[in-house]
């Protein structure tokens, strides 16, 4: 029944993850933005905490907790709260593991998740995203035809998080029907003649997260390959994990860059106080709190939904939009509060700003 | 746990709520939002009786094995349904109110059951608090109302205004009037005390009831004390002046009464959101959610900015509600939650009107009225500022002195 609480087992996740994020990840961030490279040795330490092979069944030599969408949104919004490109790229092998884990065959699990979790890190990829400025989910240009017992997909990808570093990348392709219902998974091998990955992409944030495009021309792919086989997926639910994930991360990036400025005001000074003792600061920083819990509100009402085996489009939807647009007003007042010193690239709230920017258009780098 | 799911009884009593805001407050809203100053009897008896029943129950909240009663969270939901018939006719109707929020937070037992019996028996009665004044508002620490010691008595001089049903609690039921009242100006916020002015007083006069925006036909009643006599027993809790207790009581049941507040704009905006739903499914313009937000039709874009906005209000009016049931301290979020739900719901309903273009406009629709409705809530029990100060000042860990 009705509660806001966090479980005792939530409690610890999350104290944990937000520790590894504030102590490892966050004194990376900066480094990694300009450099674009995340340390080894830093994806290594993440690997330890099981965000991927956590909710894997034993069998397949996870762990095998309760995969829990509102677990995964708290993960999700910590990891992000030390820094977005890390986070996306720590939890980037979810992108292949998680569908097949809930949708995929029994000879698919076989094949993905127990060298998933055999060792160390294994990067994992998928491709929702293409490179159009109308993209629309709901309407992918990235198609798959019948061809014998197996497939011929044709189409354009971009955003697409370590394709050039996984074995195989999970594409989404519409059917021969119109509609989300209709939408297939295929995973595809990177060595597949039909697949040409590009150089990295230069994007304004995420700028430590490798992302591709991809091209896909006449590549073919076996009966194997369809995520789900003849049952197929259900993309809608995928769509939704997705958003959800992202917006949880938006809470988190928007949280970031909200202490940050809340703390830069209680120390700047101005006309003799400090300038969060000032109503237009006091009262942006109040708003910047209100919305951040509002976002947050509507995230776990998202992930709940899903938990409940739920479709959760439309509240998916409504959190994504909601905790972009108010991630990207947070990140801009930070900048905005912390004035000229917010513009350089020494303070992280300029970097936050550049990464908030995102979420209004991406789609599909993250799952819960 | 973190869950967003209600009992089935609950779920069913609030249906019931709704049944009354379609079926009683509905037909009736248009009607006494043009009379204003006339009541409507009818409604009024059929919802005391209903009160009585609920009362005598034991209130609507259900019994819960795993936790305490979330009494302010379901008087939120049922709030927030009777708000979606008509806030109006919700705020009128008669009961302990505000006034009788101060008794309960503030009074000693005695006097808890010598003022707040009353609302469980016998004809409609109205419980008013009185504190704004010509000269302050949201500085209510300003008040210069005077209470002065005579013999057995507190003798009342000042000015209130803006009293909700300040005109039925004082002269047209026996109900009573909560008037905070300086008993030493030097002591400041210290000095104010709560005073339990009984129905028809001597000394007591409602000078002028407010014709207003919205919300018509609750009466806005000022209220004139002129050496109104008013026995020591019912000073709210102790007379002495020390820096705990009267005042910061009384303040404490903001922390209840905002969330309430709070899920009654989100009623009203709910109201003008469904409107508006049923309107465009009437007139077959989709909204299509999941879809790439660059492709929505601006129509789509607002209606879903309108009902997202309203949820978020929604849910920090829950949580902030359910924090208090809990036991759990819930200022911040009950200022998160009256701010929020405040903001949105005028843009919403503002909004709503616009959508419907030259029907929106016409009094031949409800939507006008709940725009005009719909504005009070980021005003009173603490203005849209004042509720972004608080969760500034408790955000930046700060007092009164330093953010003001």
């Amino acid at each position: 029944m009705i509660g806001f609480d966090l479980s005792d087992e939530q409690r610890m996740i999350r104290e944990t993850v937000a520790a590894f994020a504030t102590e490892q990840i966050r004194p990376a961030a900066r480094p990694a933005d300009e450099s674009g490279e995340i340390p080894a040795e830093l994806i290594a330490k993440s690997w330890e905490l099981g965000l991927v092979c956590g909710p894997i069944p034993e069998t397949y030599g996870g762990y095998g907790d309760q995969r829990s969408a509102v677990t995964g949104a708290i993960i999700a919004e910590e990891l992000a709260f030390g820094d977005l490109a890390i986070a996306l790229h720590m939890l980037a092998p979810r992108l292949t593991a998680f569908p097949v884990l809930e949708m995929g065959t029994d000879a698919q699990r076989q094949a993905f998740l127990k060298p998933l979790c055999a060792g160390d890190f294994v990067p994992g990829s998928a491709a929702l995203m293409e490179p159009r400025y109308d993209y629309d989910a709901a309407a992918l240009m990235t198609a798959a035809v019948h061809n014998g017992s197996g497939f011929i997909l044709n189409g354009a990808k971009c955003y697409v998080p370590l394709a050039a570093e996984s074995s195989s990348i999970l594409v989404f392709a519409a059917g021969p029907e119109a509609g989300f219902e209709h939408v297939g998974g295929f995973l595809v091998d990177r060595k597949n003649p039909g697949l040409s990955i590009s150089a990295p992409e230069k994007n304004m944030g995420i700028k430590a997260l490798r992302t591709y495009e991809l091209k896909l021309e006449q590549c073919r792919v076996d009966a194997g390959a369809r995520l789900g086989g003849d049952r197929g997926i259900n993309f809608p639910r995928v769509l939704s994990q997705s958003r959800v994930a992202l917006a949880a991360m938006a809470v988190g990036v928007a949280r970031a860059s909200f202490e940050y400025a809340r703390d830069y005001a209680k120390e700047r000074k101005a006309f003799g106080v400090p300038i969060a003792a000032k109503q237009a600061i006091a009262f942006m920083l109040a708003e910047m709190a209100i919305e951040i819990d509002a976002a947050r509100l509507l995230v776990w009402e998202a992930a709940w939904h899903l938990d409940r085996g739920e479709d959760a489009t439309k509240e998916s939807y409504q959190a994504r939009n909601y905790a972009a647009q108010a991630c990207l007003t947070v990140a801009d007042n930070a900048v905005q509060v912390l004035g000229g010193h917010g513009y350089i690239r020494e303070h992280p709230v300029e970097l936050w700003l550049r990464n908030a920017r995102g979420f209004a258009i991406l789609d599909g780098l993250a799952i819960v | 746990m973190i869950d967003f799911e209600f009992e089935p009884q609950v779920v069913k009593q609030l249906k019931t709520y709704h049944g009354v805001a379609e079926n009683m407050m509905r037909p009736i809203s248009r009607e006494y939002d043009e009379r204003e100053h006339d009541k409507p009897w009818d409604f009024i008896e059929m919802m005391w009786a209903g009160s009585k029943a609920t009362a005598a129950a034991g209130g609507d909240a259900p019994v819960r094995s795993d936790g305490p009663r979330l009494r302010t969270l379901y008087t939120c939901l049922s709030s927030e349904e009777l708000c979606w018939g008509d806030a109006g006719l919700f705020v009128s109707m008669p009961n302990a109110g505000l006034g009788g929020a101060a008794v309960a937070a503030a009074g000693t037992p005695e006097q808890k059951e010598r003022f707040l019996k009353r609302f469980s028996e016998g004809k409609p009665k109205w419980g008013a608090m009185a504190i704004t004044e010509p000269g302050c508002g949201s500085d209510s620490a300003a008040v210069a109302t005077t209470a002065t010691r005579e013999g057995d008595y507190w003798v009342l001089n000042g000015t209130k205004i803006f009293c909700t049903s300040g005109q039925m609690a004082a002269e047209k039921s026996e109900g009573f009037v909560v008037v905070w009242a300086s008993v030493d100006k030097s002591a400041g916020r210290a000095g104010i005390k709560p005073f339990v002015v009984e129905h028809n007083t001597p000394g007591m006069t409602v000078t002028r009831v407010e014709n207003k925006l919205g919300i018509r036909v609750s009466d806005t009643a000022m209220l004139s004390f002129d050496s109104c006599r008013v026995p020591l027993e019912n000073l709210l809790g102790s007379a002495e002046v020390k820096k705990e207790g009267g005042f910061k009581d009384v303040m404490a049941t903001f922390d209840a009464t905002r969330p309430i507040v709070a899920a009654m704009a989100t009623g009203v905006g709910r109201a003008a959101l469904d409107h508006v739903r049923d309107f465009l499914s009437d007139q077959q313009v989709p909204i299509r959610y999941g879809i790439s937000p660059r492709k929505l039709t601006s129509l789509e874009r607002d209606f879903m900015e309108m009902e997202v906005q309203l949820k978020a209000a929604r849910l920090l009016t829950w949580r902030a509600a359910w924090m208090l049931d809990m036991g759990q301290r819930n200022s911040l979020e009950a200022s998160m939650a009256k701010a929020k739900a405040g903001k949105v719901v005028t843009l919403i309903t503002q909004k709503a009107v616009e959508l419907l273009g030259p029907l929106g406009y016409s009094r031949t629709r409800l939507v006008e009225k709940w725009m005009r409705d719909a504005k009070i809530n980021d005003i009173y029990e603490g203005t849209q500022q004042i509720n972004l100060l608080i969760v500034a000042r408790r955000i930046l860990g700060y007092s009164s002195r330093d953010l003001n």
